[in-house]
């Protein structure tokens, strides 16, 4: 950077190459926030990394990548997988993530580990179509399982009225208690026992219930924190998501309507590409505010390409061999087809 | 005799008291090291020693402490780690029951190198005996002045507590003992930071195992040079061993490192041999987690050199023929002993002990344990045996912190030099139930290796 | 012992809280959470175990959320959260113990008691449990005793059977003595 060499400190950058690709990036930035920079496969994927969580992250393994070159000072590789989330960059750092075999191969068991417990139930579970657990599955996942043991199971507890737990879906991120340490005034939930006993609850039965307690359903990477007021009321790939905002006292009110109808079924913060939260919202907006009177409306909500949401609406669409034979499938895929003709080169 | 320089005078009645340890010479470390050197001296003289933390990693104690930050007017912590727990090791115990001032003395000469005016010593809950004999030796050691404030007139303050634990293996581990010194769940913290920039209440800490700090003593009193002509290469001083599991004449031994482990089995001044005039199956030689050998290549190694009592002889190899000193806790095997059900009885430790903050550890410790399980009670199938080196695999290195490491190694190597007596467990299950593999179709131990 | 029932509100004794005070002046300010473990074990020592109103009274004392006590108290095995008999005898079920016989110890208290890991004896006086290693690999197999932990070694089922002998003389002779 010796042509910038008279600018001011906070404008240094450190150059680290993720998969063959460059980029700069302020220091203290960590691999995963760079790849984030970059976009696109290369990122790592995170399932218990929450950018707007101070203190989380590390934890999954999901996210683990190769040091192939520590810095330019000092090239020698790390000598473990690190956790992207949690290790920063160094000028002259290359690291790979896809284009390594050893890193696929170790998420691939991390994949394993976190649904040998699972319980596998997503045709009941309301976090069915956007759950980072299905995504990651399905792709880094083996398709059938090693384990032949009985699945962990925990008594069930009563958390309130507005939010349902799922202590067997639970995969132990700690984002949930970090939104009660940093977004609300007392904590009553927290990780109890040890090992693979361990288990997000009250102790004693109490309820979760504060103006910010409803953001632990939103940073709930799997379907073991679900709104309750929406429980079982419809999958979320039939709802419509529409960007909406009201003039709240409490939060910014800006969320996602998600409609099935004329009705709204179910109110969320608006999410990114990541699945992170744009801005927690309180519990009145999200809770209460269930009639389209109460919101301004924008308008529809993008959709994630992540999402089954977006199950029709990806860029490219690669049919199975039988739809080139098949008049009848053909006809049925007409709009996809058409639309990746357009796209291609 | 070998020489002895922690246990010196561990026989000598009353011992245990301020009174006779300093009558013996105890103290003159903290006044050699208050009076006549800087702390910088202290730590070059550590340095010159050579010691390696005598906890299990073996990393250089003087350079841990020379990476400790100095912030200006930021605390910075001494924390001794005597929150012993891995199978197969009672050193520490041992020490602070019999010559709790050792420990005392080596906390003061190391909290004055560092600069540390409050120490800890976080000793696990279960040795509550421990935590009464080091209060009072405390007591004892303050009332000499050789604690508080002003000690020996040289200005220098120290307060020195002791903190128990409540029962958790992974709080061996230094960051999950930081955290439960702070009152939290042992959970590893993730690493960087590392202590010596931010550890104890965000401050610069050094962790040091009792052992190691206790060793800065004789490196004070007689110079880190004189210690560092003890031993063999980069395995410098004397090391307590705990021997364990059949041995004639289990117990802590200060060796010098170096020693044969051929003759620190058999010889009288040691082990004794094996107990009951059995035969030597397998030694794990380091503790729990570091690999099982069999008695072929414990005594020698692949080379057929004589195994030594060091850091480098005992890795010799690496991990396909070799192990590591790790903690010095020392288990032999007679031929008796059923290497699956000890992978197993291992395989419940680590996962009954895991904190279960990541998901590699957390959900892989206990399939190990659930396979192990059904293999050791005629259950397994012959597939088991490569999902537990490949499940072993998938944990090793991809965990927050050590233990995941801990909980793969002693499966994985026992299945690589015992495999035979894994798969007869699986075909031969129910005969497994009542009769041992034994030694029968293992090489026989004093045999070099073909 | 005392013993508290699973709802009673707890007040810690004057002797209790100049305990507690000393412990708490072992830390800098601000940062008496580290005060914790040994707050919990002074308390298991005089109730024997820590029932939900305890817990919640060492919190309001270190100023913390409840939920940070049951964190803790949770994590680490030496705490009981349910009533266990007056004396546990604790046996450590490791390796290194299991090659000199602890499993068969074990076996041996199991029949002895005539209750099973985990449970209480019927009279209330004792209640069993393997623990992992308890660093004293040389002089298995062991067990010890809280609340302050004595320590056992080298045992077979005759010194089991004392041990359990002389623990009901105990109990028994502390009983006379508390009646007159």
């Amino acid at each position: 950077m010796a042509d910038r060499g008279n600018d001011m400190a906070e404008d240094v950058k450190l150059k680290v190459t993720i998969d063959g690709i460059p980029v700069e990036v302020a220091p203290g930035t960590t691999i995963m926030n760079a790849a984030r920079q970059i976009g696109g496969d290369v990122v790592p994927p995170a399932m218990c990394y929450y950018s707007k969580l101070e203190g989380s992250g590390g934890k999954c393994r999901t996210c683990l990548v190769k040091v192939s070159k520590g810095s330019e000072k000092d090239p020698r590789p790390m000598p473990k997988l690190v956790a992207s989330c949690r290790t920063t960059v160094m000028d002259g750092m290359e690291v790979q993530n896809i284009t390594s075999p050893e890193v696929l191969e170790a998420r691939k068991g991390v994949v394993e580990f976190l649904l040998i417990n699972h319980p596998l139930d997503c045709p009941i579970c309301d976090q069915a179509g956007e759950c980072h657990l299905q995504d990651l599955s399905y792709q880094h996942g083996l398709a059938d399982t090693r384990y032949e043991f009985e699945r962990r199971t925990f008594d069930k507890i009563d958390i309130g009225d507005k939010i349902q737990l799922h202590m067997t879906r639970c995969i132990l991120c700690y984002r949930c208690v970090m939104v009660a340490d940093q977004l609300t005034p007392q904590r009553v939930h927290g990780v109890l026992g040890r090992g693979d006993a361990a288990e997000i609850s009250t102790y004693i039965k109490k309820a979760v219930d504060n103006e910010f307690s409803g953001n632990m359903i939103d940073v709930c990477p799997v379907g073991a924190l679900t709104d309750k007021t929406f429980r079982f009321k419809n999958r979320v790939w039939f709802t419509k998501p529409v960007e909406a905002h009201r003039d709240c006292p409490t939060c910014s009110g800006k969320v996602t309507l998600w409609y099935k109808g004329e009705e709204v079924l179910r109110v969320t913060a608006r999410k990114d590409t990541y699945g992170e939260a744009e801005e927690f919202i309180c519990n009145t907006c999200r809770f209460d505010k269930k009639a389209t009177a109460d919101w301004v409306i924008e308008g529809p909500r993008k959709v994630k390409r992540t999402s089954v949401i977006s199950a029709n609406h990806y860029e490219q669409f690669n049919p199975p061999p039988v739809v080139k034979k098949n008049l009848a499938l053909q006809e049925a895929n007409k709009e996809q087809l058409e639309r990746t003709e357009r796209l291609l080169p | 005799m070998a020489r002895k320089l922690l246990l010196t005078h561990i026989d000598v009645p009353g011992i245990q008291t301020f009174d006779v340890y300093r009558q013996k010479g105890g103290y003159r470390a903290v006044e050699k090291a208050l009076k006549t050197l800087t702390p910088d001296e202290v730590v070059e003289e550590v340095k010159a020693s050579g010691l390696r933390g005598r906890g299990g990693a073996g990393f250089p104690t003087g350079m841990k402490w020379s990476f400790l930050a100095k912030p200006e007017g930021v605390p910075r912590y001494l924390v001794c780690n005597a929150d012993e727990s891995e199978p197969g090791t009672f050193k520490d115990r041992y020490l602070m029951t019999h010559i709790p001032h050792a420990l005392i003395e080596g906390m003061i000469v190391s909290s004055y190198a560092l600069g540390a005016n409050t120490s800890y010593i976080y000793v696990r809950g279960e040795m509550m005996p421990q935590i009464r004999i080091l209060e009072r030796a405390i007591a004892e050691a303050k009332n000499a002045g050789f604690l508080g404030k002003d000690i020996l007139g040289t200005g220098y303050n120290l307060e020195l507590y002791v903190q128990p634990g409540g029962g958790a293996y992974i709080c061996g581990e230094e960051t999950a003992l930081l955290e439960s010194l702070e009152g939290k769940r042992g959970n590893p913290r993730i690493k960087p930071p590392f202590p010596a920039v931010s550890g104890l209440y965000n401050c610069p800490t050094v962790v040091n195992n009792v052992e190691s700090i206790a060793a800065t003593v004789p490196i004070i009193n007689d110079g880190g040079a004189e210690y560092a002509k003890i031993g063999v290469g980069r395995s410098t001083g004397t090391k307590l061993i705990s021997a364990g599991g059949n041995v004639n004449k289990p117990g802590v031994y200060e060796i010098e490192l170096g020693v044969p482990v051929e003759e620190f089995i058999y010889s009288d001044e040691y082990c004794g041999g094996i107990a009951n005039g059995k035969r030597l199956k397998a030694v794990v030689a380091g503790g729990s987690s570091v690999p099982i050998l069999p008695a072929n290549l414990i005594l020698k190694t692949l080379n057929g050199e004589p195994r030594l009592m060091t850091y480098e002889s005992l890795a010799d190899g690496g991990f396909q023929s070799g192990t590591m000193l790790g903690s010095g806790g020392f288990i032999a095997f007679d031929e008796d002993q059923c290497i699956v059900r000890n992978t197993w009885n291992f395989s419940r430790f680590y996962h009954h002990e895991s904190c279960g903050q990541c998901s590699p550890c957390r959900e892989g410790t206990g399939w190990l344990e659930k396979v192990l399980h059904n293999i050791e009670y005629g259950h397994g199938s012959s597939s088991d045996i490569d999902l537990l080196v490949n499940v072993a695999k998938n944990i090793e290195g991809n965990t927050i912190c050590p233990l995941g490491d801990a909980a793969a190694w002693p499966v994985a190597s026992a299945i690589r030099h015992f495999r035979d007596e894994f798969e007869w467990h699986v075909s031969h299950g129910q005969e497994a139930q009542h009769r041992n593999y034994g030694l029968a179709h293992y090489a026989d131990p004093l045999e070099p290796v073909a | 012992m005392l013993s508290v029932k699973h709802n009673e509100p707890v007040e810690f004794t004057e002797e209790m809280l100049g305990k507690f005070a000393e412990i708490v002046a072992r830390y800098p300010e601000g940062r008496q959470k580290s005060a914790l473990l040994p707050i919990l074990h002074e308390v298991q020592a005089v109730y024997g175990w820590l029932s939900v109103p305890a817990m919640d009274s060492v919190a309001a004392y270190l100023n913390l959320e409840p939920i940070e006590v049951y964190e803790v108290a949770t994590f680490y095995t030496m705490f009981f959260l349910q009533p266990p008999g007056k004396f546990v005898l604790e046996v450590c079920r490791t390796g290194p113990c299991c090659l000199v016989g602890a499993e068969r110890i074990m076996a041996h208290i199991e029949q002895r008691l005539g209750v099973k890991e985990g449970e209480v004896t019927p009279d209330g006086l004792f209640s069993w449990r393997g623990v992992e290693c308890m660093a004293a690999c040389g002089y298995g197999p062991v067990l010890q005793i809280g609340p302050e932990y004595t320590f056992y070694e080298n045992l077979t089922e005759e010194k089991i059977d004392k041990l359990i002998d002389e623990l009901k003389n105990k109990a028994e002779g502390r009983e006379l003595t508390a009646e007159s």
